[in-house]
């Protein structure tokens, strides 16, 4: 049971915040209170290994449409082409909104771009994208939960700083700071002299005492959107555009309400497209447009917040650069990731593009990463969340002086 | 607290007369479940993986007959998805419900444990449209009859389900070489108008089968192993298709010839002569005697029945019964329930939801009527049954069913559960007979002052006793 971890959790951030306290002292409070507490952020994890060759088809590159032959989105311009980035890359047709930020000067585009993780699990591949570490296993808690209780503290404003939109909270948030999970599916009607009696039930229960108050706390958040939860559909299918849908619009709901979370992580699973992946058409470009349509939701739901929200949407890893017998891709490894959002300073691919030339590939197979991810990490925590270099090197990215922090991401 | 133990931590959870079933001999209890198959508990009307299979199979014609009769007036596509939906609902139904039923009945209640177990440790997501109808035909064909039988043959009975073929796209892999790829190369000159499509191997069910099914993850296995094992089962299919994929019974396992790469193939050092099917059934002999496959299994077990950090004693005990019996399941299970580290008495697993749910039908001793029940049930507590989403299973540690969210959905659960309650048993024998020992003197003042028997109830089933086991 998680009890230990608990009781250490006082303390630690006792020590976190008195230096974080001492820190502030130093800075105007004009500036404190523009800057600290004001920055949203937003994971988002597409479980299963999105085929970045797909999502950001690099049509340009002479031996892209050969490769990936039936799957590939074509250039620009014709019926079902990419949508244009630059003349290399665009975007697959179905991320309308994703391409509108760009236009828009509020999207980033990452490619040939992974974790440090080399081999081809998706759990392990997934396991290193949340723990931060080169190896899956090592640390049982995330590196999002370790920045957040190095985060400097935000004024006047008390509880949980960190949310998943999940029933559970993922490996990414999970640790020693504190934080909530909700689900867009609805609790209603939960009996509050029921509740008042299981809090003193679990009052010699630590564990069970502590989740049973965060749980409440986040349903006072959400007091006012009922109309947001979705009731469960009876059918064992539920559509699945709309998923993504109701996880960003409850997101946006928690992060705007009084003293909600400054940070959500959103999960998204079907990416592993091992047969008929499709093209411009098809079961990826489903996918895709439900995840852009799920954005959008994040941004329309956010609304006067969005202009200082940043974005992250990552996978574990990409996809082979060829087809494989079946009309899909397999486990590969270099792939795409995007930063979206008003804080975002966008329109750039960046891409220190190895090109997909026989020679090129990774084992012969997989898009060369040229790109650590943990660079765009530690580099959206600095510039956006403020969290000082010297702790993201040290405690939440630990082994990652290999992955310099990618500058100017963020709006000034 | 022995008796408590092998009800509420090998079992399901204590139905009113369990505990004083086991109170004698709790060992011997458990280890007389887990002889032979474990069939479902209820007499199910259930349909066979091939006649679900064969009903998917003529809901594609309907599809293609529909597309081709509105393909002027540019359909979607979703009445066709919806045809192959429905000819798989009344399936999914039936086995959700029957699983259900069987957690709540069974009188071999740790056999049905480790039924759950191996079908979560071989996992098929029925989130997947052609799994849908299959998941639970898996569990039911290949799981039940060898889960105290020997490894390999469960093994082997899993990776030629047909469920497991179509989850990891196995059906469609094709050997380069194969008879079907190089008459295709030839008869593409004949006709070039025809586009041209590329044959080759599918590798998810090669490398899940190494990663998540034998060895783990840490194996000792390369991505060249991975491959070749891809080309070694290639042919593995099911039966029932058209054109290059015709012949089999539908819905059975088939072996495809045409689409076998031919030739012996190295395997982690080995060379494997061509034997056909028979190739790839040598390889997963191999497979599972090996000292990785023990001690990954062991160390799954131990993590299910004793703890989430596996403690290492019990994982080597577990893993050289493994070895020495030649994967006898039985003598794993004796291993397991002979380890003190399973029988100390604090409950350190938090209840999955599934758990959660059969022991709540246990204490209450009730049975599901409907599928709809239960559906809207595991929908609620965030574990939609068969449909883990990964091939990997619903993970089975504490941290991963601990969220905030997921205490109040299960709140709310129970508090439901609690205002449907009938019976005129008294809360604290209720508890008594539920909970045995481990029911702490607060949660009985707590029954005691409830404002109503369905509070009490409730308050009952959310006691952080009740929540672990």
């Amino acid at each position: 049971m998680p009890g230990p971890a608990q009781m250490n959790n006082t303390r630690r951030r006792f020590l976190l915040g008195a230096g974080a306290l001492a820190a502030t002292a130093a800075i105007p409070n004009a500036l404190f209170a523009k800057t600290y507490g004001s920055a949203r952020l937003v994971v988002v994890i597409l479980r299963g290994a999105l085929d970045g060759l797909a999502a950001v088809p690099p049509y340009g590159d002479p031996d892209y449409a050969s490769l990936h032959r039936e799957l590939a989105i074509a250039a620009p311009g014709g019926a079902d082409g990419a949508l244009a980035l630059n003349g290399t890359f665009g975007l697959h047709p179905a991320l309308s909104f994703l391409h509108e930020r760009f236009a828009a000067g509020e999207l980033v585009v990452f490619h040939a771009v992974a974790s440090p993780y080399r081999d081809r699990s998706h759990f392990d591949g997934q396991n290193v994208l949340e723990n931060g570490l080169t190896k899956p296993i090592g640390t049982a808690d995330g590196w999002l939960n370790r920045a957040l209780t190095a985060l400097p503290r935000r004024s006047g404003r008390a509880g949980d700083r960190a949310v998943a939109i999940s029933q559970n909270v993922p490996l990414i948030l999970r640790g020693e700071a504190s934080v909530i999970s909700k689900s867009p599916l609805a609790t209603p009607d939960v009996d509050e002299d029921l509740l008042a009696r299981l809090a003193d039930l679990y009052s010699k229960d630590e564990w069970f005492s502590a989740r049973l108050s965060e749980a409440v706390q986040t349903e006072k958040m959400v007091d006012g959107a009922a109309d947001l939860s979705v009731m469960p559909k009876a059918s064992a299918q539920a559509g699945y555009p709309d998923r993504v849908g109701a996880v960003a619009r409850m997101a946006s709901e928690l992060m705007r309400s009084d003293g909600g979370p400054e940070i959500a992580v959103i999960e998204a699973s079907g990416w592993d497209t091992h047969a008929n992946q499709g093209g411009a058409r098809g079961l990826l470009a489903t996918r895709l447009a439900g995840l852009d349509k799920g954005l959008k939701s994040l941004a329309d739901g956010l609304g006067p917040l969005w202009p200082q929200t940043a974005v992250l949407v990552v996978t574990e890893f990409g996809r082979t650069a060829a087809v494989n017998g079946t009309r899909g891709t397999d486990h590969g490894t270099g792939g795409c990731a995007f930063l979206v959002g008003g804080a975002v300073r966008g329109g750039q691919v960046i891409a220190d593009w190895p090109g997909l030339h026989r020679t090129a590939l990774l084992d012969n197979r997989d898009l060369k990463p040229t790109l650590d991810l943990r660079g765009v990490f530690k580099a959206v925590l600095d510039e956006h969340m403020h969290v000082d270099a010297n702790t993201l090197a040290k405690l939440v990215f630990p082994d990652s002086s290999g992955a310099r922090p990618q500058p100017g991401l963020i709006r000034a | 607290m022995q008796a408590e133990i092998a009800v509420l931590r090998f079992g399901l959870g204590a139905k009113p007369g369990d505990l004083a079933a086991a109170a004698d001999e709790p060992r011997a209890w458990l280890m007389a479940q887990v002889r032979g198959p474990a069939p479902l508990a209820v007499n199910a009307p259930l349909a066979p993986s091939d006649q679900v299979y064969a009903g998917l199979l003529a809901a594609r014609d309907e599809r293609r007959k529909m597309k081709q009769e509105t393909a002027a007036e540019g359909a979607d596509g979703k009445a066709a998805f919806n045809a192959i939906r429905e000819a798989y609902q009344p399936h999914y139904r039936a086995q959700v419900l029957a699983r259900a039923q069987s957690a709540a009945l069974t009188v071999r209640p740790f056999a049905e444990r480790l039924v759950h177990f191996w079908s979560n440790h071989f996992a098929v997501s029925a989130d997947k449209g052609v799994v849908f109808g299959l998941a639970g035909t898996l569990e039911n064909e290949a799981i039940r009859p060898h889960v105290a039988g020997r490894f390999v043959d469960l093994l082997t009975a899993v990776e030629q389900h047909p469920a497991m073929i179509a989850f990891l796209d196995n059906q469609y892999s094709v050997g380069k070489d194969s008879t079907a790829a190089r008459f295709a190369s030839r008869s593409r000159t004949a006709d070039s108008r025809q586009p041209k499509r590329q044959f080759g191997i599918n590798e998810n069910l090669a490398r899940e089968i190494l990663e998540l099914h034998t060895l783990g993850v840490n194996g000792g296995y390369s991505q060249a192993d991975v491959t070749s094992f891809a080309q070694i089962i290639t042919g593995w299919s099911i039966g029932g298709g058209k054109g290059r994929l015709a012949g089999g019974v539908p819905g059975r396992f088939y072996f495809r010839d045409n689409l076998h790469e031919p030739g012996p193939k190295v395997f982690l050092g080995k060379t494997y002569a061509e034997q056909g099917q028979r190739q790839g059934e040598a390889v997963l002999a191999d497979l599972a005697r090996r000292p990785e496959t023990a001690n990954f299994i062991a160390t799954k077990l131990v993590r299910h029945f004793v703890a989430d950090d596996p403690p290492p004693a019990a994982v080597d005990r577990l893993s050289r019964a493994f070895l020495s019996s030649g994967g006898d399941l039985a003598q794993v299970y004796a291993a397991l329930v002979g380890s003190p580290e399973a029988w100390e008495a604090d409950a350190r697993k938090f209840k999955t939801p599934e758990d959660f749910v059969f022991s709540t039908l246990r204490a209450l001793n009730v049975s599901p009527a409907q599928p709809e029940e239960v559906i809207r049930t595991f929908d609620l507590l965030g574990q939609r049954q068969y449909t883990p989403g990964s091939p990997a299973g619903w993970p089975d540690t504490s941290k991963s069913w601990d969220g905030s969210d997921a205490l109040m959905h299960r709140v709310l659960w129970a508090s439901r559960v609690g205002a449907k309650y009938e019976s005129g048993a008294e809360p604290e024998d209720l508890a008594a007979a539920s909970l045995g020992g481990y029911a702490r003197p607060e949660t009985l003042t707590a029954l005691r002052r409830a404002s109503s028997s369905g509070q009490a109830v409730a308050l009952l089933l959310m006691s952080p006793e009740f929540q672990r086991r």
